[in-house]
């Protein structure tokens, strides 16, 4: 009986003829500046994290560009300076933190757990604004003169020594910080509170989960951050000593600080697209997930041990030794839920019946891609390793493995499963393909050049560099020529498919979850009557996919 | 060499080699499991692709004993190789007590370098070959990194503080220098190179040049110009302490602590007098802040070890 609930997703044709869902339900700006709706506080934060991306990207492409010959002939020092720094900036804090959770957590929670919202919608709308002044303060900065500290701002450079706005740098960071916790809280409190009647814990979509822990990094983490942040303006505008030693402060101490909150924040990046990869295998490989139990809480596993390595950061920096080795320990550690969630997406694949749609072809990129992130994270918690390649390009290749490989492929591939549902139209299957394996190889052309270089030992964030290392550095710059061209695909074939997309039904994939049980794109209020929930999570086999 | 088809750098230090074998062998683990998981996801990509003829009768849903099986291999594994490295790290930690003094002032954006003997260099570091060097840093203004990669080593140059940093140079050659911790407009131009070179070259090249006065010295001028011996000499009036032996020796302080009367004691004992201050003596002395350069700093402390 319930299962037939679960299975027939009967209602949703009613409502797809009658055309009236979320994006119809007022046309005018205001209804959009000033909605209440997950769903469309969900595609407010696509239009804008996507800006922020081509932002971020275009910075990007001036560092490669700058980088095919050895000497600094495109930009000056301070330009280069100022073009990594708000590349770093830009991404981590306006596209990878937000992306996933911003976008899809918004727009999926309330649907995969039948609510018809999250528990705070007022707050989340307070969310996308504080969002959007942080970064307009961060843009503000870029357009009129920039800030050359990198992101991770290290003082005394930042807050005495730098000449650029790095003030108003960190006050835009620091007021975005309130857009994750406000976020980060509005997810815990719904996922505890407005779970459908039978959608016990152990029934929740992976992504659930994965969102869950995100959720108690940033409220228990990013706090940290703005504090640090706050400190270093204060130092700078009131020359109040804390970091700097000419003022009796310690210049370490803001490392530590900045790193309680910046790694755990890799794992704000990382986590949700494992929780899109465990949905994305599960459906198009037709199985329910392997080892659930053993994957939800490898999520809390790293949200946890994710708190207790920031010192892994401070190898080179006069760290006590053995504190060094306790950090250096407790980063082994997580190389272990780490393996579990791969071992286990991999043997979700035995028996399976798996299709190729675009969406698993981004999960097995992410698979590959992780794997190699995750494991170089092996060299970097190994001290001895780490003295020689820390703050050079094998650290730079490393984390854009597990940010870019791991965070934007997750989020890439979550975008095109979630599109007929978002938008109720389908991609173009062939264009989408094309440009998920386009990525995959620019992705891998431009950063695995990055681990030999690094090893060789060329710094990270030299404007200019050492002959030998031009072959390599080129390239990487080929590699990135491919990977922003990839890129742009999805953003013309995705607003192609506005209008000229097929019409998506309710339940493309043929998936289970309850997202995929109301209409696409879904009404208002999500559900015409709150589903009942009586089957463990990815009960495959299922129906067919509904013929588009 | 054996492995000279590999993209390894220069090794021109005995940590080089050790490192380069760990890095190896890691290296060898990660392609392992890379190749592993790749390879099982290959064959079920292929085998259970949606249309192929495949047995997918008694599929599993989950298995204890897989789960515990690929938890605790990875858990031994990262628990081997964290002991490894570990013992490699602590080996390169510590400097060897005969090892020759270097020091080395970071700031925006040079490397200012003297000898023991008072040479002086910018941007270069000479050494012989088969000696371990000992550098002990700090900076002038932000936090720099000096990086040798052809040693594998790379130290934090933190202003306010002493950091040090040690090698034994096997192979006579010029290497790079760089500055590997961002420090503003020229960080990539904050750099420079190592010069190894035969024991007998590199005493040639101390006796080169125009060798200034030896750093101890020049501590010895500083002690009596900036009025130190007026006080800490055993002829003084005023109630300071005698520091001859001071070095190296325990402290006890007047809150009851006692700390060893490292490199850094001496330097907070010049520029924060009031932080600690040796039991039984009255805190009167006044600071050295601003009126000794960071070189000037290294040069009465050497001159300070000296005192017998």
């Amino acid at each position: 009986m319930s299962s037939e609930a679960l299975t027939h997703p009967a209602e949703p044709a009613k409502h797809a003829s009658a055309g009236d869902n979320y994006l119809t339900n007022g046309f005018s700006l205001k209804s959009w500046l000033l909605t209440l709706d997950h769903k469309r506080i969900g595609i407010l934060y696509l239009i804008s994290v996507s800006v922020f991306f081509v932002i971020g990207g275009l910075a990007a492409s001036l560092i490669r560009l700058e980088l095919i010959t050895p000497a600094g002939d495109v930009l000056s020092h301070e330009t280069y300076n100022k073009m990594f720094t708000v590349h770093g900036v830009v991404m981590v804090f306006f596209f990878l933190v937000p992306s996933i959770p911003a976008v899809l957590g918004n727009f999926l929670i309330p649907l995969m757990i039948g609510a018809r919202d999250l528990a705070f919608p007022r707050l989340n709308l307070l969310s996308w604004y504080i969002y959007i002044v942080g970064g307009l303060f961060t843009l503000t900065v870029a357009l009129t003169g920039g800030i050359d500290t990198g992101w991770t701002f290290y003082t005394p450079y930042s807050s005495m020594f730098s000449n650029t706005y790095v003030a108003m740098a960190a006050v835009g960071v620091f007021i975005t910080g309130f857009s994750s916790i406000l976020t980060g809280l509005n997810f815990i409190v719904t996922i505890h509170k407005m779970r459908a009647p039978g959608l016990t814990w152990f029934r929740l979509p992976l992504f659930v989960w994965a969102h869950y822990a995100t959720s108690l990094i940033m409220i228990l983490g990013t706090p940290v951050l703005a504090s640090t942040v706050a400190l270093v303006a204060v130092e700078r505008v009131f020359h109040i000593g804390v970091f700097d030693p000419a003022l009796g402060g310690d210049p370490i101490l803001f490392q530590h600080l900045f790193w309680f909150y910046s790694h755990p924040a890799v794992y704000i990046m990382i986590l949700p697209a494992m929780g899109v990869i465990s949905e994305l295998i599960s459906t198009f490989s037709r199985r329910p997930i392997f080892g659930y139990h053993f994957i939800a809480f490898s999520s809390i596993a790293i949200a946890a041990i994710g708190f207790l390595v920031w010192g892994h950061h401070l190898f080179v920096s006069g760290q006590s030794p053995y504190a060094g080795l306790v950090f250096s320990f407790i980063t082994f550690l997580v190389a272990v839920p780490s393996a579990i969630k791969t071992f286990n997406w991999t043997a979700t694949l035995y028996k399976s019946s798996i299709s190729w749609d675009t969406p698993m072809i981004y999960a097995m990129g992410f698979m590959g891609l992780f794997l190699i992130g995750g494991l170089t994270g092996l060299y970097l918690a190994a001290i001895a390793i780490d003295i020689h390649v820390t703050d050079t390009y094998f650290v730079v290749a490393h984390f854009h493995y597990i940010m870019v490989g791991g965070a934007v492929m997750g989020y890439l591939g979550g975008m095109h499963y979630w599109w007929p549902k978002i938008t109720g139209r389908m991609y173009p299957e062939g264009w989408a393909k094309i440009s998920a394996v386009l990525i995959f190889a620019g992705f891998n052309l431009t950063f695995f050049p990055q681990f030999i270089v690094g090893y060789w030992g060329m710094p990270r964030r030299y404007h200019t560099y050492a002959a030998e290392f031009q072959v390599l550095n080129v390239m990487s710059t080929a590699g990135a020529s491919v990977l922003g061209f990839a890129y742009a695909f999805p953003v013309f074939y995705f607003l192609w498919s506005l209008k000229y997309g097929k019409k998506a039904p309710s339940n493309p994939w043929g998936a289970t979850g309850l997202e995929w049980q109301t209409p696409s794109p879904p009404p208002t209020t999500n559900f015409d009557e709150v589903p009942v929930v009586t089957e463990e999570p990815y009960h495959y086999p299922m129906l067919e996919p509904e013929r588009v | 060499m054996l492995l000279s088809f590999l993209p390894i750098p220069d090794q021109a230090s005995t940590q080089a080699v050790s490192v380069d074998t760990l890095f190896l062998v890691f290296t060898a683990l990660v392609v392992f499991f890379t190749v592993l998981v790749c390879v099982v996801l290959i064959i079920f990509s292929i085998k259970y692709t949606r249309g192929t003829k495949a047995d997918r009768s008694n599929p599993l849903d989950g298995s204890l004993k897989l789960e515990i099986m690929w938890s605790v291999i990875p858990l031994f594994l990262a628990i081997g190789a964290f002991g490894w490295a570990s013992h490699v790290y602590f080996e390169m930690v510590h400097p060897p007590a005969d090892a020759m003094e270097i020091h080395v002032v970071g700031r925006q954006w040079m490397w200012k370098i003297q000898h023991p003997t008072g040479q002086r260099e910018i941007n270069e570091l000479h050494v012989p070959v088969g000696r371990p060097v000992k550098l002990t840093m700090t900076s002038q203004d932000v936090i720099h990194s000096f990086f040798i990669p052809a040693f594998r080593v790379k130290q934090d140059v933190v202003p306010g503080t002493y950091s040090q940093l040690w090698f034994e140079a096997t192979k006579p050659g010029t290497y790079h220098l760089f500055c590997a911790e961002y420090c503003g407009t020229e960080h990539s131009r904050m750099i420079g190179s190592v010069v190894v070179m035969e024991p007998q070259a590199y005493e040639e090249w101390l006796q080169s040049g125009t060798t200034s006065e030896s750093m101890v010295a020049a501590g010895e001028r500083l002690f009596r110009d900036k009025g130190c011996s007026g006080c800490h000499a055993g002829t003084s009036s005023v109630r300071a302490p005698i520091l001859n032996g001071v070095y190296g020796g325990p402290v006890p302080l007047d809150d009851g602590s006692v700390v060893t009367a490292d490199d850094m004691y001496m330097r907070d004992s010049i520029l924060l007098p009031k932080k600690q201050v040796a039991a039984g003596f009255k805190p009167i002395m006044p600071t050295y802040q601003g009126q000794l350069s960071e070189e000037e700093l290294f040069q009465l402390i050497a001159y300070i070890k000296t005192l017998k």
